[in-house]
């Protein structure tokens, strides 16, 4: 692949974000024709803006990569990254924008009137956000090893410290049109290239992709082995092997594999004749990551659990994303925040018709990725395989440079989310010279851990950070918007045992100190118990404290449910033009 | 060789440094323990009375309560000594401490008594139980402002002057400490009443030459006269509305707008207006009418020399969790000593209440953190930066 195209592309993308950014669509005009009051930020620009903001290298890259290694099940993960929006339109959108409320913990502060709620609420937002920017560095660190050979830790540093700087240098100024933008360049990226592809496919007589059994190479194919993997063959396989094999050194000979596991060293370089099959991964003991299988090769209890622990994180974690709700606030009221989830769902529902066609796409064209784990780069090599030359190159720069757009906007929200509530609630001290300590504090933890944790297949990795959010802000907002009876005691209970239990078992789980089966299967799949867990709590102990329901609360929830016109507003007689 | 003599030189000399520093504050420090002055039997007993009266002060401060009365009352009674303390308002018992609770009943009559004659007095308190410790009690009244609010009983084994004294003593401090809290809730009052007049006060001088502008328009461009009448209209019906503290940054900048649209038509090309806004911070809420009288002012100052133009700047742009405002201007500025001295309220500004006015609106509402920035000096313009949190617990824009 040509790296000049790529890097331009990327570069271009950086620069913009940052020109728009800094310099921003300002509104600059003279009072003579000119009333700023009526030009708040209309639903469909604000949701463009929640889109852009929200689609992160997860669903740029991540589906696509699912979907090749492990068939029409991943679906799950875009349905669920949309409905998450329904459930947000149904129960919280409009309460939350009346609430006034900014952030998430402005919104615990604001229902349940207790600074320790809130001082709990920011822990989370924290912890999630960090979380989720886990992903979008690896996610940037392979998409560049992938276009230019750089090592992998280098572009989640690039995209850190783009990030990092255009948020201390004074926040995104224009953010909305930045995000807007963003939303906008990445489904060009991803839909330009896509009709290209399909139509090649079509030309290439259009065949199908095959999720029931292994994949076959279409032709004769050498796969470089970057990281020592084991392969479980269940039929003798004749390749061609430079390298080490089963501690046996090979170079360039013929040879046949018998059935069982063979171990191939790095650096290897395995050749398949044509028809060959995809031989499949097996999960490594000795690599406490491989987890990310969970879904595959297991037995159909476990993997029917996984798939409604993954529709429960999804669905309900939307609504507890620090980067999301921040948004809402931007609309000048409720039925405008409905409206604009309303629009949401519109955009990413059209985003999402995209990845899984790459999937299938990269299961026909490019299915060595599945066994050199790095399948989330099949966006990005699949236009230099099916369509190749000149345009190929071209398309592959256009799904880079929206591969880095997914990284950039999405990891300025988190961090400056991030960066906010640390410099409120958690530092010691306010004022804005801490939000500008606060923004390297906030990409330094998330960049730490991605240089140590690595392997974790994107779209997983922020399933982690839904799951969580759904544990432990699901219920906050939920029962804080619809049970007058929540009590800050019980609000800290229900976010210590749902979000904790979580968090805990996530964690462990990205440790590596899950044990096999069943036990790994409830860890790294929290959401269908942590949530009940987290409602249960919060309503019992609720329900326990009666005493300390805030005296406030018939007031709050009045303003959280009456549209804003309704209070407190006669209008003079005769008063309209 | 030598280098290496030397290396090793520097490292024992900083080590022995370091030593001795240490060697050095371990033995200040001692000999300041030893050498520490406790003072005299009589003066720890002055400080441990001014100790714990110290510790009652903050509840009382707060008025007289059930809940503060209790408070006070659990750090007085050590103050007496005696087995049992009691604090009223006019009316009942608000708080009792110690032993002896049945004799709460009688307290009523004695505060009856005292209330009658506003003076102190020690009764024999009549107990059936014989076992009881509450022999003498010990009426002190509380005056407020308004004369008595309570009274203050304490009881002892016998009679004793030294607890009349004592109590009564008490009392008058405790007296002080209850107007201290008045005087603290009528300055809330004060500071009450200064918003609400501010808000209804648009500054005569404006109806008046605004409707003077506009009555010039009339002949010659009537279509006009009416748009700045309407704009009249809709301003004063802004300013004059009755609910609420708080409103929308948007709404604020309409006013802000038709305030613009007036002067300008009294002054003409002389006034050049340029606003910049981010689209995300109009949602913000802010203490109601707190820019128009920083417009008003810079307005002031712009066109105080008459023959130049003046130009002013609104921006507003978002800064993550706050809104922050600027308001500019490029006319005759302002003496910061000048400036200084009217927003610590030691000198009447010349035009209205403004600038200190929003300055302490804005701490009130937001703490001290977050008051009035201003740029200026003479002939330099004037440049006023207001910083707003998007979201403080108890601000909203439609109080229900």
């Amino acid at each position: 692949m040509n790296q000049t195209y790529a890097m331009a592309a990327v570069a271009a993308v950086v620069a913009a974000t940052v020109l728009i950014g800094s310099l921003g669509l300002r509104i600059s005009r003279t009072t003579s024709d000119f009333y700023v009051a009526s030009r708040s930020v209309k639903p469909a620009l604000n949701a463009a803006a929640i889109s852009g903001e929200y689609l992160s290298a997860a669903s740029f890259l991540g589906i696509a990569g699912l979907v090749l290694l492990q068939g029409p099940a991943m679906l799950w993960y875009p349905v669920g990254y949309t409905a998450g929006y329904l459930v947000l339109l149904v129960l919280v959108a409009a309460p939350l924008r009346r609430s006034g409320a900014y952030t998430l913990s402005d919104f615990a502060e604001a229902r349940l009137e207790s600074p320790y709620v809130r001082r709990l609420a920011s822990l989370f937002v924290v912890g999630i956000g960090w979380l989720y920017l886990l992903p979008q560095l690896q996610g940037a660190g392979l998409t560049l090893e992938v276009l230019t050979g750089a090592p992998d830790w280098f572009g989640g540093l690039l995209v850190a410290l783009v990030v990092t700087g255009a948020v201390a240098a004074g926040g995104m100024r224009s953010i909305t049109f930045v995000q807007a933008f963003q939303y906008w360049l990445k489904l060009t990226a991803l839909l330009l290239p896509a009709l290209f592809l399909v139509t090649a496919w079509v030309a290439d007589d259009a065949p199908r992709a095959r999720f029931d059994a292994p994949a076959v190479f279409r032709e004769h194919t050498s796969v470089r082995v970057d990281d020592t993997v084991r392969l479980a063959l269940d039929a003798p396989l004749t390749v061609t092997v430079s390298g080490t094999v089963d501690s046996t050194t090979y170079d360039g000979r013929r040879t046949t594999l018998g059935e069982g596991l063979h171990r191939v060293e790095a650096g290897t370089t395995l050749g398949f004749p044509s028809g060959a099959r995809v031989p499949e991964r097996s999960p490594d003991p000795d690599d406490p990551l491989g987890w990310s299988g969970s879904l595959s090769g297991e037995p159909d209890g476990q993997r029917l659990y996984a798939t409604y622990g993954l529709i429960l994180a999804t669905f309900l974690g939307t609504m507890g994303l620090p980067h999301v709700a921040v948004r809402f606030y931007t609309s000048p009221h409720g039925r405008a925040a409905r409206r604009t989830t309303l629009v949401v769902l519109g955009l990413v529902g059209a985003f999402y018709l995209l990845p899984p066609v790459y999937g299938a796409l990269g299961r026909i064209y490019a299915p060595e990725l599945a066994l050199t784990g790095d399948a989330d780069a099949a966006v990005l090599v699949l236009p230099d395989r099916l369509v190749g030359g000149l345009a190929g190159e071209l398309l592959g720069a256009l799904l880079a440079g929206g591969a880095f757009a997914a990284f950039l906007s999405t990891a300025s929200g988190l961090t400056m989310s991030v960066a906010g509530v640390l410099g409120q609630d958690v530092l010691p001290s306010r004022g804005v010279r801490h939000f500008r300590l606060a923004t390297p504090l906030a990409m330094a933890v998330p960049l730490g851990l991605s240089v140590v944790a690595t392997n974790v297949p994107v779209a997983d990795a922020v399933g982690l950070a839904f799951a969580v959010s759904a544990s432990s802000f699901c219920p906050l907002l939920v029962l804080g918007i619809w049970w007058r009876r929540l009590t800050p005691p019980g609000a800290v209970a229900g976010l210590l045992a749902g979000g904790g239990a979580a968090l805990t078992a996530v964690m462990a789980t990205r440790a590596g100190l899950a044990p096999d089966g069943w036990p790994h299967t409830l860890m790294a799949w929290p959401a269908v118990w942590s949530v009940p867990l987290g409602f249960l709590t919060m309503v019992g102990v609720s329900l326990a404290t009666p005493r300390h329901v805030p005296p406030g609360t018939p007031a709050t929830l009045a303003r959280l449910h009456l549209p804003e016109g309704l209070i407190g507003r006669p209008h003079p007689e005769g008063a309209e033009r | 060789m030598t280098g290496t003599l030397l290396a090793a030189l520097a490292a024992t000399g900083t080590l022995l440094l370091a030593a001795g520093f240490v060697l050095g504050r371990l033995a200040a420090r001692r000999e300041g323990r030893d050498g520490l002055d406790l003072g005299t039997p009589v003066e720890r007993a002055t400080f441990h009375t001014l100790h714990t009266a110290s510790l009652a002060a903050p509840p009382l401060r707060a008025g007289l309560t059930e809940d503060t009365a209790r408070k006070a009352a659990r750090r007085l009674r050590p103050l007496l000594g005696t087995e049992a303390l009691a604090l009223t308002d006019r009316t009942a018992v608000l708080a009792w401490d110690g032993t002896g609770g049945h004799h709460a009943e009688q307290v009523g009559e004695y505060v009856a008594q005292v209330l009658a004659s506003g003076r102190g007095q020690s009764v024999r308190a009549g107990c059936a139980d014989p076992g009881c410790p509450l022999r003498w009690a010990v009426i002190a009244p509380l005056t407020g402002e308004e004369g008595v609010v309570g009274a203050l009983v304490a009881y002892g084994s016998h009679e004793s002057a030294v607890l009349v004294r004592a109590a009564t003593e008490v009392a008058r401090w405790v007296s002080v400490q209850l107007e201290l809290a008045e005087l603290d809730l009528s300055r809330t009052r004060l500071i009450e009443a200064e918003i609400r007049a501010l808000r209804a006060q648009i500054s005569p001088h404006f109806v008046y030459n605004s409707l003077a502008a506009i009555a010039s328009f009339v002949r010659t461009d009537p279509e006009r006269a009416r748009e700045l009448l309407l704009e009249f209209a809709d301003f004063t019906r802004y300013s004059f509305r009755r609910h609420g503290d708080f409103a929308q940054l948007a709404d604020e900048l309409r006013a802000i707008e038709q305030y613009l649209a007036l002067a300008g038509a009294r002054f003409g090309d002389r006034l050049q207006v340029t606003l910049q806004v981010a689209p995300e911070v109009l949602p913000v809420t802010l203490p109601f009418l707190c820019l128009q009288p920083l417009v008003e002012n810079a307005v002031k100052h712009g066109l105080e020399d008459s023959r130049r133009t003046c130009r002013i700047t609104i921006a507003a742009r978002d800064a993550g969790a706050e809104a922050v405002v600027t308001i500019e201007d490029d006319g005759v500025g302002m003496d910061p000593d000048v400036l200084r001295a009217v927003l610590a309220g030691e000198r009447p500004q010349s035009s209205g209440i403004g600038l200190p006015n929003v300055d302490e609106r804005l701490r009130q509402v937001y703490g001290d953190d977050y008051g009035l920035v201003v740029e200026t000096g003479i002939d330099a313009g004037m440049k006023v930066t207001v910083r707003v949190p998007k979201y403080r617990a108890g601000v909203h824009r439609d109080p229900p």
